[in-house]
């Protein structure tokens, strides 16, 4: 229960920890660690070093800019929670943050590790999926932009080269027509979800986003939903409920009863929230 | 070995420590500091919370490395800490330990919880005490003793009546 033997180094700028990733491509970043570090105690993980990114300024800042608000990787949970940092969500980046583990963890980890990691119960992918948001990777040679979707490809798995560091995301601000809602199902507060629901209602037009987590893999959009609520805003109940089953069953076939139950609840009681708001 | 540099219950402290050392094997071993307990070993209980740069810190899940130049503080260095004697003596009334294992990490959660919430209700405290883990009070002592404890800081601060 303690981590293996491994080295571990803080560059002071960004340049230099792509450097050091590009020389050493079995060296893992670390940010808060508040998920790295359960794992190296567990002996699940044993990089040969670890390279702290939680304070490069380049990763610590958060703008708003127009039609977007750009936040940097390593901005905490509790950063967003406190709203620390400006909220281009109208509310639903805070409520996520709030619902992430515990402070004594929301305190150091971070946006960017959460989403690098990509547990299949995590929050942030999620909640940034149904807002659209892309992210900014930096690579030794050039740097890109990703969508959510293609960024996360399953569990602990993302299209991030071992050299690539995460900087910033990209997040569309909600005008005031937006309605969103978030709900996450888990026995205790603060544990990972057994199903996650997100729905967002740009507000200009544009079909509604909704995503459904915790399925075992990674967050997906539910285009069917989408489309489905797009010809009819007013679907609901049974109706709604046959709809999000039928899709929802297409990405957890292995699904038994009680977890399909959970998941359709969840994500429905998104949309629902999202409608009522 | 990695030489850091940190502040450690306001005192400047230089050690060498192993990369791999967590936080609080840190405090434990390399400091005497024995005050912070050691439960799961991997962020899910609670006892080993610390304060890093005045914010609550599960010492386990922290490399003492990463603590590099900043502020820690123990339930060793809280002695004095107006919050903390408010919350001993409620916690003493209330008979909010048994054992005592969780304690420390339990008071420095409490007052955190304390200076994020005025008067905390107890839906609140128990949303914000649910990472950590008391095996044998249950939680009504200390939930009880942390609301007593925010009734009267609020008290002070908004004067009778």
């Amino acid at each position: 229960m303690k981590p293996p033997p491994l080295d571990y180094f803080r560059p002071e700028t960004l340049a230099d920890a792509v450097e050091a990733l590009r020389l050493n491509p079995d060296h893992v970043p670390i940010s808060g660690g508040q998920s790295l570090l359960p794992m190296l105690n567990l002996r699940v993980t044993g990089p040969a070093a670890v390279i702290n990114l939680a304070r490069l300024p380049e990763l610590r800042t958060a703008v708003a800019g127009a039609g977007t608000v750009r936040i940097g990787a390593a901005i905490t949970h509790a950063e967003i929670e406190d709203g620390k940092v400006p909220d281009p969500s109208r509310g639903m980046m805070p409520k996520v943050a709030a619902g992430i583990a515990y402070r004594a963890v929301r305190n150091f980890g971070t946006i960017g590790g959460a989403v690098a990691l990509s547990d299949p119960a995590a929050d942030w992918p999620a909640c940034l999926m149904a807002l659209a948001t892309s992210a900014l990777i930096v690579g030794p040679a050039s740097e890109r932009r990703m969508q959510m979707e293609a960024l996360i490809l399953g569990p602990y798995a993302t299209a991030l080269e071992p050299q690539e560091i995460i900087t910033e995301f990209e997040i569309p601000t909600l005008g005031p027509d937006a309605r969103w809602g978030w709900r996450k199902l888990a026995r205790k507060q603060g544990a990972y979800a057994d199903s996650i629901g997100a729905a967002v209602w740009p507000g200009n037009g544009a079909p509604p986003r909704i995503v459904f987590g915790a399925n075992g893999d990674r967050p997906v959009l539910l285009t069917a939903v989408s489309s489905a609520l797009s010809r009819r805003p007013d679907l609901a109940g049974a109706e709604l409920r046959a709809v999000v089953m039928e899709e929802i069953h297409s990405f957890d076939p292995g699904a038994d009863t009680y977890r399909l139950r959970c998941h359709v609840a969840t994500v429905e009681r998104a949309i629902t929230q999202a409608s009522a708001a | 070995m990695s030489r850091i540099s940190l502040t450690l219950n306001g005192k400047t402290r230089v050690q060498e420590v192993a990369p791999r050392e967590t936080l609080a094997d840190f405090l434990r071993e390399g400091c005497d500091l024995t005050g912070t307990h050691i439960g799961c070993e991997h962020g899910a209980c609670g006892a080993c919370t610390v304060l890093v740069d005045d914010m609550p810190a599960r010492s386990c899940i922290h490399l003492a490395v990463m603590a590099e130049g900043r502020e820690v503080r123990s339930i060793e260095g809280l002695r004095d800490d107006p919050v903390i004697v408010l919350l001993r003596k409620h916690f003493h009334e209330a008979h909010a330990l048994q054992c005592g294992y969780c304690t420390p990490g339990m008071l420095v959660t409490a007052r955190d919880i304390l200076l994020r919430f005025d008067n905390p209700d107890e839906a609140t405290i128990r949303r914000e005490l649910a990472g950590q883990i008391c095996r044998c009070t249950g939680y009504v002592g200390i939930v009880e003793a942390i609301r007593r404890a925010g009734a009267e800081r609020f008290m002070q601060f908004s004067g009778p009546g």
